[in-house]
């Protein structure tokens, strides 16, 4: 089934509503139309693509977060949005920077029930806190850890290993 | 848009309470939960009032171990998310990495991997289906239909020598190519299965303890469970004719004519019947790719950078030996850049979302496991149900532990 939208479309109207909330346009492998978003308008977009008549973009396919400790100071962290059209088979993908010291941005969970979980999961393993959540704590996690493990700096085996080397597996 | 206060307080004002409260543990390890997860239940009497769950005890950080493997050790990783149907979650990671290194594959390896995803599909849908039935009390067609289960891990077994954690296939196609054994099972499976379902079919269907205990119950509005993120057949069963394999086609899917059935009302005899239906189309793409099966084109793509190399050539020849060390080392030039892929899994969408930075492992892959999205509604499913009709809501959502908590 084609698409009955387009990324160009959907991307002027996009700048049209938020002219300096939107970023620039990423290109990606497969033609899936990415924006980089001002973290403190995301909720309003994806409001307003929920509302829009002819986008109708009201399903959430997922969030999650991504860890670039070598990002310049203040974009440490980022946040992405898969959101999906199911009458026009639109697909529109929104990320969104945020600070490590500070990593806050508002929930969308009034748009979508189903961000519940996923924003808490992204919580969990990012430390993301996402503001105006009913109920944001941890949940795949035990509620007593400390820190985040998806980031960047917990590595998966024991750091105190001598017998393993990074170097000898390509990273 | 949100109006989950509504359904609770419905809950309680519909009947006036009469006994004491009482907080129920159903969970995390109770025979009625089909795996680890934990449900504290409010009830009255024996009617529920609200309930909170909490999950994540079979969590194996998945995603953090990605993070560490390389392209070809992640397949074993998907096995595990949801394992009734396994080799939908293997192919569905194979495609993703191929659209990401722009891999072109054969119509027969397609071809092969659609016959084996619905093969998985089936397999699913049965257990989920006869579990629905296990739980209403019908023992019988639950004992029935492992056996047509275990036909289709024969012939899981045939391919890739595993059963219910496959491994199957490899990055580009499969190890190795189908055998004569396996056409024989395949051929006897499509012969004898439909009579052996219908027998199945005709034990519940129309059977009027079933649909007493099934309809009506854990009812979803169309517009709830979008909110929610339903996915598959619970969503199909709302009346959302939302299947990715239409939406989205991958491995050729527009090459067969199926139907997607759809529900009306969005309870649990709905999603009963729109998974029977489901296992019926799922024969017929079987039979069609089967049929049309093309002779030529092998069991690979023409990848040597990305397929890992059959174990005979890594040592008699130069060739296979280096591409083998290239790729477990970590030298190929996977491209860098970001892609997401979708398959029609059991549940539904399974997502796959991965940025490469180029390296021997993914930067960060991360799962959209559709149980783990739908669960969260199962409260509001069960609010001012009887406990017995909860236990019947969790079996017909088909929720699986191992992709719940990934």
């Amino acid at each position: 089934m084609e698409s009955k939208l387009t990324n160009e479309q959907v991307l002027e109207a996009l700048r049209a509503q938020f002219a300096n909330a939107i970023g620039e346009e990423e290109q990606t492998i497969d033609n899936y139309l990415t924006v980089y978003v001002d973290p403190k308008s995301v909720h309003e977009m994806v409001k307003w693509l929920f509302i829009h008549d002819g986008f109708r973009v009201r399903f959430l396919t997922n969030i999650t977060g991504v860890h670039y400790p070598d990002n310049e100071k203040g974009k440490e962290l980022m946040v992405v949005y898969h959101l999906h059209s199911l009458e026009n088979n639109f697909r529109i993908r929104l990320k969104a920077f945020l600070p490590i010291d500070k990593p806050e941005i508002d929930s969308i969970e009034d748009i979508y029930s189903a961000a519940n979980w996923i924003e808490r999961e992204t919580y969990d393993f990012f430390g993301i806190v996402f503001k105006n959540h009913p109920n944001l704590k941890r949940i795949l996690n035990e509620d007593s850890m400390d820190y985040f493990p998806m980031r960047k700096e917990y590595r998966v085996e024991d750091g105190t290993r001598q017998d393993k080397d990074d170097r000898f597996f390509g990273r | 848009m949100n109006n989950k206060e509504s359904v609770l307080s419905k809950a309680l004002s519909d009947e006036t309470m009469d006994g004491q409260i009482a907080t129920l543990n159903l969970g995390p390890t109770h025979p009625a939960t089909h795996g680890i997860f934990q449900n504290v239940l409010k009830v009255d009497g024996e009617k529920v009032l609200s309930s909170e769950q909490t999950v994540g005890y079979i969590h194996r950080a998945f995603e953090k171990m990605a993070e560490r493997k390389s392209y070809q050790q992640i397949t074993p990783l998907t096995d595990r998310l949801n394992y009734c149907s396994s080799p939908i979650n293997n192919i569905g990671w194979q495609m993703t990495v191929e659209k990401l290194c722009g891999i072109e594959i054969p119509k027969r390896v397609q071809y092969l991997r659609v016959i084996i995803m619905e093969l998985a599909r089936i397999s699913d849908h049965l257990v989920c289906n006869s579990v629905i039935g296990v739980d209403s009390g019908a023992l019988t067609g639950f004992t029935w239909m492992f056996i047509e289960r275990e036909r289709i891990y024969d012939m899981y077994e045939q391919i890739c020598g595993t059963r219910l954690t496959t491994n199957i296939g490899r990055i580009g196609g499969f190890e190795r190519d189908i055998n004569e054994k396996f056409h024989t099972l395949l051929k006897d499976f499509i012969d004898g299965f439909e009579k052996r379902f219908n027998e199945f079919n005709a034990l519940l269907d129309r059977n009027r303890i079933f649909m007493d205990r099934t309809i009506g119950v854990g009812k979803i509005s169309a517009e709830r469970a979008l909110n929610y993120g339903f996915v598959g057949p619970n969503l199909r069963a709302v009346g959302v004719d939302y299947d990715v394999r239409v939406h989205s086609p991958y491995s050729s899917y527009q090459d067969f004519e199926f139907d997607i059935p759809v529900g009306t009302e969005g309870d649990t005899y709905d999603r009963f019947q729109v998974r029977q239906e489901e296992i019926r189309q799922s024969l017929r793409i079987i039979k069609q790719a089967y049929q049309n099966l093309p002779t030529e084109g092998g069991y690979h793509a023409d990848a040597p950078m990305f397929y890992l190399p059959r174990k005979e050539n890594v040592y008699n020849t130069i060739e296979g030996m280096i591409y083998h060390f290239k790729q477990v080392y970590g030298e190929m030039p996977y491209p860098v850049g970001e892609v997401y892929h979708s398959v029609e899994g059991g549940n539904g969408e399974l997502g796959y979302y991965l940025i490469s930075d180029g390296g021997r492992s993914p930067y960060r892959l991360q799962f959209r496991r559709p149980c783990f999205i739908y669960y969260q509604a199962y409260p509001e499913m069960i609010s001012g149900q009887m406990l017995s009709d909860a236990v019947v809501t969790l079996s017909s959502l088909n929720v699986i532990a191992g992709e719940l908590d990934a």
